[in-house]
């Protein structure tokens, strides 16, 4: 892809970034407790004993948590790693009640992966990944309820995340903006996270420093915590590197230290310097016995795994004929692919995908639908595409009946056998409208002949019009250009 | 009436089912006991007498009923780190001396299935740190055994050990990091075993050090402890470190002999400056074995002088880690400040007694970054040293004897003790290596020193070998033939 160079007055400079994401873990209970992870629920509804860090209470892991940990491992092609540990972060905060996270520090359950990336012009890039580990999410503590207390909720306090680290792969916000949007499309495949960011089951944090183009040499990095959407992280890694390489040309140095991106003045700010970094005090989790994984468990999960974006965007391309384009943005779902499959199953699965991505598309957006709200069904859509594959209708008369289908949830043979909407494909009758139309409009038929060539239109137009659209346009260009000479 | 409370567990039982005594009356003895008696040692610092007549009158309809459990009506006291719900629990702490729990510790519920009934709540060194009881916020444990002097009753489990010797309960319950069953137990002359780790669930417990705390129970003789570790031990899901091995019938142990049973003595145990009446009442002891028909050998556990200090970076790190749950947040003493620091600095100040500071400080400093490696990682491979001195041990032997406290009952504000904590640290200099390595150990009481006082022999076991304790120690109890008080 073109490379992401910033050029000032005195040097071109290249970004540097790598991601952190914390993704929440889709499960029915927390990672170490009973409770619920029921997302909405009443304030402090969902906590456990253990989840309020009560005396003499104890974790104890929730397996559901850990095949989740090793599909999305297997989703990232990466190492599962068979001995994993448990640690404790230790930092004091009002919504972290044990006064530590359970985590993984040294032993992490997913090693090194690789994730493949689809960037804006068509090429492909592979982003490495670092480690996942799996670990508690904290509480939320609310400020603005008082000018002078807090209140605390715990009811996240416990719930499953992953964090998966990349490399610092990124050298440009584009490529950061399609890999978030590929992490998320892997997990919504693997329904490990709902990947919704504005909700917080996903957050990101930043990693940005620059170099001087050409050069290979790591500098200092800043992290931005806790960037929650896709565009703002883009804009995040934009504006923290300019900001570095003002300092740099203005012969600064740039600290390390936590920052935080604000979306209305799009600049980033001092959360806290190096030197108040917390200690975390790592130690291995006494309460937790080191997590041993068996080939069969780790092979059962290989073999329930879905097919993942990739490859079905390979089968796509490859059986079904699509675009690579096309096939990308049809896969980036997995709902839509669905649905595509079902739509395009014994029909044109190219026509399908254009009608997909144009008209069905556009309705849902026009009517604010989620895919699965949808009035028109994927049999219906394929329907359709059948009606125009086969000289049924002409596309004009399809778009008719798929407005129809949107209003009504119709199938598309019902609307045309009881419209009488079946377009015209008999020789006789067009040749019957042809005749007439050159007979009447006798100046411009002198005037095509005569080399205005671009009335063909205008005759086409007339015929469909005297056809009431019903025309195949296929038959009515033929037998015009035969008739005209 | 208080002569019922000389009966041991084993002996009330039997009179209980041939209907000699009842409940009732054997409770309404303790209480008596309790009530009379506590002023003076301290020991209880919760009664809960009228909950405990509640019991004894269901106690009384099952044996009408023929519905008696194990441990129908035998009256106990429970120290104060273990969860009871319902009832007060401060584990001797300020910061927790409001703290009801909504929960029951696996282990006393254990207890409650199989019929025990509960006197109350055993005075304890604050969060169990401690080895003279000293550091308990409602004051020293005065050791029932104290002539003109008041003497300490050991630590941490004192008010558990001392409310046994003087019949304020049938028997107690303890835990043990470092010797915290075991020391009070041979400082009042009773006896007590802490089981193999993971042989009692943990789950309810107020932790102290996770890796290290097991409970385990005080009582008038080996039969009694044997009674009682029947019903505390067992898997609990609840706690990930419990075991999943079968726990055998303790009882059935006793009486067995012992001919041709290796008894292994550490030669390292053999300090320079041992009490020479220590080491006289460890050669008796061997000598009574012997004369069971068991085999003497001499033993070397070379990391054992490592042990000490092993023992306190791993457990003041663990400590200062579980108590970080205690900051004025959810529960407990809560001391209101400017902010959330203030309110943890508040809290923590006036909450935590000197000593529970004192490993705190510890136990932060040898987790902080740069002092990880020397201490923490460095104790854990000690640890793993020590770990294998005992399996080397073991090949040659099958139990190991040695005294449980190098010193006998000291004075209570002895000042060598309290100027300079390593003294006090240095009477667990028997006790520490068992939990460092998990395994089971007693402490039963041998004899009286000159000047009238107890003195108590350790027996260590492999693990999940209490079976051979129990055995042996039985034995070793019929020879000493010690008078309880």
């Amino acid at each position: 892809m073109a490379e992401y160079i910033i050029t000032t007055e005195k040097e071109k400079w290249e970004v540097i970034c790598g991601l952190e994401i914390h993704c929440q873990i889709i499960s029915q209970s927390k990672i170490f407790s009973g409770a619920s992870t029921e997302f909405g629920d009443d304030v402090n509804e969902n906590v456990s004993f253990v989840d309020a860090g009560m005396p003499g209470m104890l974790p104890t892991l929730n397996k559901e948590c850990v095949h989740q940990a090793i599909k999305t491992g297997l989703g990232l092609n990466a190492v599962i790693n068979k001995y994993s540990e448990f640690s404790r972060k230790n930092y004091f905060y009002a919504d972290l009640p044990q006064g530590y996270q359970i985590t993984q520090f040294q032993y992490p359950i997913v090693g090194e992966g690789a994730v493949d990336i689809d960037l804006p012009d068509g090429t492909t890039k592979t982003i490495r990944i670092e480690r996942m580990h799996i670990e508690q999410d904290a509480g939320k503590s609310i400020h603005d309820m008082s000018p002078t207390k807090s209140f605390i909720d715990l009811n996240r306090a416990g719930v499953g995340l992953m964090e998966i680290v990349t490399k610092p792969d990124f050298r440009s916000p584009d490529e950061a903006g399609a890999f978030l949007r590929k992490l998320r499309s892997i997990l919504r495949y693997l329904g490990t996270c709902d990947g919704n960011m504005d909700e917080g089951s996903m957050r990101c944090d930043v990693n940005v420093s620059v170099r001087p183009y050409g050069s290979d040499e790591y500098r200092t990095r800043c992290e931005m915590k806790n960037v929650n959407s896709v565009k703002f992280v883009m804009q995040a890694i934009e504006s923290e590197a300019k900001r570095h390489i003002e300092v740099y040309e203005n012969g600064g140095d740039i600290a390390q230290e936590t920052r935080q991106f604000d979306p209305a003045t799009q600049t980033t700010k001092v959360m806290r310097k190096k030197e108040f970094a917390h200690d975390y005090r790592y130690f291995p989790e006494p309460d937790l016995p080191p997590l041993v994984l068996s080939d069969e468990f780790i092979n059962k999960i290989k073999s329930e795994l879905v097919e993942l974006p990739d490859a079905k965007k390979a089968r796509f391309v490859k059986d079904l004929g699509l675009t690579a384009y096309d096939a990308m943005v049809i896969c980036e779902n997995k709902e839509t692919a669905d649905f595509f499959e079902k739509a395009a199953k014994g029909h044109d699965a190219k026509k399908v995908a254009n009608w997909l991505m144009g008209d069905f598309f556009a309705m849902l957006n026009e009517k604010k639908l989620e895919l699965k709200d949808s009035p028109v069904s994927a049999e219906n859509l394929g329907a359709l595409v059948e009606l125009i594959t086969s000289n049924v209708i002409n596309g004009k008369t399809a778009k008719d009946v798929f407005a129809i289908m949107a209003e009504t949830g119709e199938n598309p043979e019902k609307i045309v056998e009881e419209k009488g909407l079946k377009q015209v494909t008999d020789t006789g009758a067009i040749e019957k409208l042809i005749d007439d139309l050159l007979a009447s409009a006798t100046d411009n038929v002198a005037a095509y002949r005569g080399g205005k060539v671009g009335l063909f239109g205008w005759f086409v137009g007339q015929v469909m019009k005297q056809s009431q659209g019903k025309a195949n346009p296929q038959v009515v260009n033929e037998l015009l250009k035969k008739k005209l000479g | 009436m208080s002569d019922l409370t000389d009966l041991t567990i084993s002996e009330s039982l039997k009179k209980l089912r041939n209907k000699e005594i009842s409940p009732v009356e054997l409770t309404k003895a303790y209480v008596e006991n309790m009530e009379n008696n506590n002023a003076k040692y301290n020991a209880y610092v919760t009664t809960t007498a009228e909950l405990a007549l509640a019991q004894a009158k269901e106690a009384e309809i099952k044996y009408l009923n023929g519905t008696n459990r194990p441990l129908e009506g035998i009256a106990l006291g429970i120290k104060d780190l273990f969860c009871t719900k319902g009832v007060r629990t401060t584990a001797c702490s300020h910061i927790l001396d409001n703290f009801i729990p909504q929960y029951e510790s696996t282990v006393t519920q254990h207890l409650l299935n199989d019929g025990a009934i509960f006197l109350g709540k055993l005075n304890l060194d604050e969060f169990a740190m401690g080895g003279s009881n000293e550091t308990s916020y409602f004051g020293p444990v005065i050791n029932p055994w104290s002539k003109e002097v008041k003497l300490v009753a050991g630590g941490s489990s004192g008010g558990s050990a001392a409310a046994v010797a003087a019949k304020m309960c049938a028997a107690a319950t303890g835990t043990d990091t470092g010797g915290s069953i075991r020391e009070p137990a041979a400082f009042c002359g009773v006896t007590g075993i802490k089981p193999t780790y993971g042989r009692c669930s943990r789950y309810g417990i107020v932790a102290f050090a996770s890796s290290l705390d097991q409970a385990g129970p005080i009582a008038k003789d080996v039969t009694d402890c044997a009674l009682l570790l029947n019903s505390m031990a067992g898997y609990d899901a609840n706690d990930s470190t419990s075991s999943k091995e079968v726990v055998p019938d303790f009882s059935s142990f006793i009486g067995q002999d012992i001919k041709g049973l290796k008894v292994g003595i550490p030669q390292e145990y053999r300090v320079d400056g041992l009490n020479p009446e220590v080491a006289a009442y460890w050669d008796k002891a061997a000598e009574m074995l012997k004369a069971s028909g068991a085999e003497i050998v001499s033993i070397s556990l070379p990391h054992t002088k490592y042990a000490l200090p092993t023992y306190y970076v791993i457990a003041p790190a663990e400590a200062s880690s579980n108590l970080a749950r205690y900051d004025g947040v959810r529960y407990g003493e809560r001391v209101e400040g400017n902010g959330l620091d203030e309110l943890y600095i508040n809290s923590r100040t006036e909450g935590f007694g000197k000593e529970v500071k004192r490993r705190i400080l510890i136990g932060t400093y040898v987790l902080s970054a740069g002092y990880y490696d020397a201490y923490y990682l460095k104790a854990q491979k000690v640890r793993r040293l020590i770990k294998n001195d005992f399996d080397e041990a073991f090949k040659k032997c099958d139990i190991i004897l040695t005294p449980t406290s190098p010193i006998e009952p000291f004075a209570i504000g002895d000042k060598k003790m309290l100027e300079n904590p390593i003294n006090m640290y240095l009477n667990d200099v028997f006790t520490v290596s068992v939990n460092l390595a998990g395994l089971p150990a007693m402490s039963l009481p041998i004899g009286l020193s000159q000047k009238g006082l107890p003195f108590g022999m350790q027996l260590i076991g492999k693990a999940f070998d209490e079976g051979t304790i129990f055995k042996t120690a039985y034995q070793l109890e019929r020879s000493a033939n010690f008078v309880r008080m």
